[in-house]
């Protein structure tokens, strides 16, 4: 749950022309981007920050077969071990028929498990609630949060973002991971609670 | 890098006005919080009264039985499966909008998918209860799923039509959910971050699940999206197919014809569409939105109705020949006596249905006719109209005589509780809409922000003078160093 306390320096961005080359020369001088937040997708920003390409697809084909599978299996266990049906003396194994089921199941998997698997890998859920590097970045300003490491000098790379075109530059300490929280009360995190 | 940005002065700017990201924002949350205006109270006060009405009559109908409707032993289909193919059909355009204009890259959907999407599960919603209440005994409703039972265990007829109907139509409901809440998540996150009291805070901080707007996750998000668009795009068109099986694969004269399931798919798309029209026509100017759903989106969706009645009034007529050309004194006569006979008892619903479905769209071959907003809207209603008549004629002039004309049943018409059924079912559906429009951002705000800066009006005006700009430069750098 938890990820631990960082280092973050941010900076907003409003432009997306802006954006490109600032994320190409933040990673040149060798920060480290630990996340941009955008208020839609930019296609070609995971490319630029270096993101592999998401495998959610296969895991929709695997859920898919496994419908396919489950459907199949199931009807013909059914129709042809746990109670043969005789209708007007057709075979039981009545595959044509059972088409339009097995279908609608294997789109039912495919689609349940990969929204369910990109919630998972997203951590999204009700109830869970996330530190917000700047509340604008899900209406207008594309936030860029590098992480600071020891070497890290703080004012330096606040300088090289502020050539880079970013505004409201600001340093922030935050929770990386999530915790289950509600938007409307402040919370500590558990640990700072407890005290350890 | 510019030209990426590049979209041709031909096409009509997707949103009107000067617009920024920020802008845009304003314009679609803002509505939410705010008071509701008093037509929305007006018209949330009906469809609350709709909808009572509809669960007095479903409760009749479990206390003393569905004989208080008007079916007999041949009439055994009327009106309560007549509304359910109607709005099944309804919802088909929220998923052809949301999934196959997705697939091909019509930027206008992004205006009205939400809405549709959001129409595609409520009128799925609504089609469900009818056949879940003609069960009659509904407690035992249960029992069309397949699962481990003490009764033998006793399983469904997978061979059976009406059975790949629950499969389709839950699976359909499913995947519009899953589809429609996945691309609101990023859109309730805004609401979230806006958020000014501690209701607001709470409640869009529940239901947003959590979303930062990570390039990671919106990665992720896309891929989903697309894979969920190539899943319904079959799965729509499988669904309606399946419902025109439960009448096709009967030996009706009239239902056992295999150019039901692609006539029923775009009827369906058809009267889904009219109904988004409808919707969307009132929406735009309750809640202000004339620069997101711009008179182009409706000129769009005019272009699929005409195309769509098109292509119903081109299935009716092969459907009419094929009964003659057939040879089937059996299936001629449901055609020629039943309907095309206006004489007849129900001889008067085929040609409404012929006058509303097929002559009225042809004018929306005029570019004039497919602008005019009154005019769309006056069209959207008489199509809804059209829709419903022909699954009536295809149900009811199929049945009424039947093989034994001596149990011929000529006058059905509906009881009252069919018609509070009916009624009550528009209750839920809009009263589920004046919700949605109230607490939901009703137009997909990132993707509008997505397209902005290729199709918004202000952005358009300046491509000329960057086209220009990049014809000169590739001629600077390309063809002066060649030669």
């Amino acid at each position: 749950m938890a990820g631990g306390r960082k280092k973050f320096v941010v900076g907003s961005f409003s432009d997306e022309k802006v954006l490109f080359p600032a994320v190409k020369n933040v990673r040149k001088a060798g920060y480290k981007i630990h996340d941009v937040y955008t208020p839609f997708p930019i296609h070609g920003l995971d490319h630029a920050l270096g993101i592999r390409e998401t495998s959610i697809h296969t895991a929709g084909f695997i859920y898919g077969t496994l419908g396919t599978a489950t459907a199949l299996g199931f009807i013909s266990w059914i129709f042809t071990k746990s109670w043969p049906l005789n209708i007007g003396g057709k075979p039981h194994f009545a595959l044509p028929a059972w088409i339009p089921i097995t279908f609608e199941l294997t789109v039912l998997f495919s689609a349940i498990g990969m929204t369910l698997t990109f919630c998972y890998l997203c951590t999204l859920a009700p109830f869970v609630k996330k530190h917000h590097f700047s509340l604008k970045a899900t209406d207008d300003k594309f936030v860029m949060a590098i992480e600071c490491t020891p070497n890290t000098s703080e004012a330096e790379l606040q300088g090289f973002l502020n050539s880079a075109g970013a505004e409201d530059i600001n340093v922030q300490e935050a929770e990386t991971g999530w915790w289950i929280g509600r938007y409307d009360t402040e919370q500590k995190l558990y640990r700072d609670e407890v005290g350890f | 890098m510019s030209l990426l940005k590049y979209e041709s002065q031909i096409r009509e700017p997707l949103v009107d006005g000067d617009k920024n990201y920020h802008q845009i924002t304003e314009d679609i949350i803002g509505p939410i919080e705010t008071n509701p205006s008093r037509l929305w109270y007006i018209g949330f006060a009906i469809s609350i009264a709709l909808l009572l009405f509809g669960v007095y009559s479903v409760y009749r109908d479990v206390a003393y039985g569905i004989g208080q409707w008007n079916l007999n032993k041949t009439i055994g289909w009327g009106w309560d499966i007549t509304n359910f193919v109607w709005w099944i059909g309804i919802g088909h355009a929220g998923t052809l909008i949301s999934a196959i204009l997705l697939l091909f890259r019509q930027g206008w959907r992004t205006g009205v998918n939400r809405a549709a999407e959001a129409m595609t599960i409520f009128a799925v919603i609504c089609a469900g209860q009818f056949p879940i209440w003609h069960m009659g005994r509904v407690w035992l409703a249960p029992f069309i799923f397949p699962y481990p039972n003490t009764r033998g265990p006793l399983w469904v007829n997978f061979n059976s039509p009406l059975l790949w109907d629950v499969f389709a139509v839950s699976t359909y409901f499913t995947v519009s959910l899953l589809f429609w809440y996945s691309g609101l998540i990023p859109d309730l996150a805004t609401v979230r971050d806006r958020a000014k009291t501690k209701f607001r805070k709470l409640f869009y901080g529940v239901v947003a699940f959590g979303w930062t707007g990570s390039t990671k996750h919106w990665q992720r998000h896309e891929s989903l999206s697309l894979v969920l668009a190539g899943l319904s795009t079959p799965l729509v068109l499988s669904v309606h197919t399946i419902v025109s099986f439960d009448f096709a694969t009967s030996v009706i004269p009239g239902w056992h014809t295999t150019i039901f399931p692609p006539y029923f798919v775009a009827g369906a798309i058809f009267s889904g569409f009219a109904m988004v029209q409808t919707l969307l026509i009132i929406v735009r100017k309750v809640m202000n939105l004339q620069d997101y759903i711009t008179i182009g989106h409706i000129e769009a969706m005019n272009k699929v109705i005409v195309l769509t009645g098109s292509i119903v009034g081109c299935a009716y007529l092969t459907e009419l020949f094929v009964a003659w050309y057939g040879q089937n004194p059996y299936e001629w006569y449901a055609f020629k006596e039943n309907r095309v006979n206006i004489n007849s008892p129900y001889g008067w619903s085929y040609w409404l249905m012929m006058f509303c479905n097929v002559a009225s769209p042809q004018v929306f071959w005029s570019q004039k006719l497919r602008r005019n907003v009154t005019f769309t809207f006056f069209m959207s209603i008489i199509v809804n109209i059209g829709m419903w008549y022909e699954r009536f004629v295809i149900i009811v002039t199929s049945i009424y005589r039947d093989f034994l004309p001596s149990s011929w049943s000529t006058y059905y018409s509906p009881s009252v509780w069919e018609l509070g059924f009916y009624l009550g079912t528009f209750g839920l559906f809009f009263t589920c809409f004046f919700i949605f429009a109230k607490f939901f951002p009703i137009i997909a705000v990132a993707e509008i922000k997505a397209i902005l800066k290729t199709s918004g009006e202000n952005y358009k005006a300046k491509m000329t003078q960057m086209e220009k700009e990049d014809a000169e430069k590739f001629y600077i750098e390309k063809v002066e160093h060649a030669h």
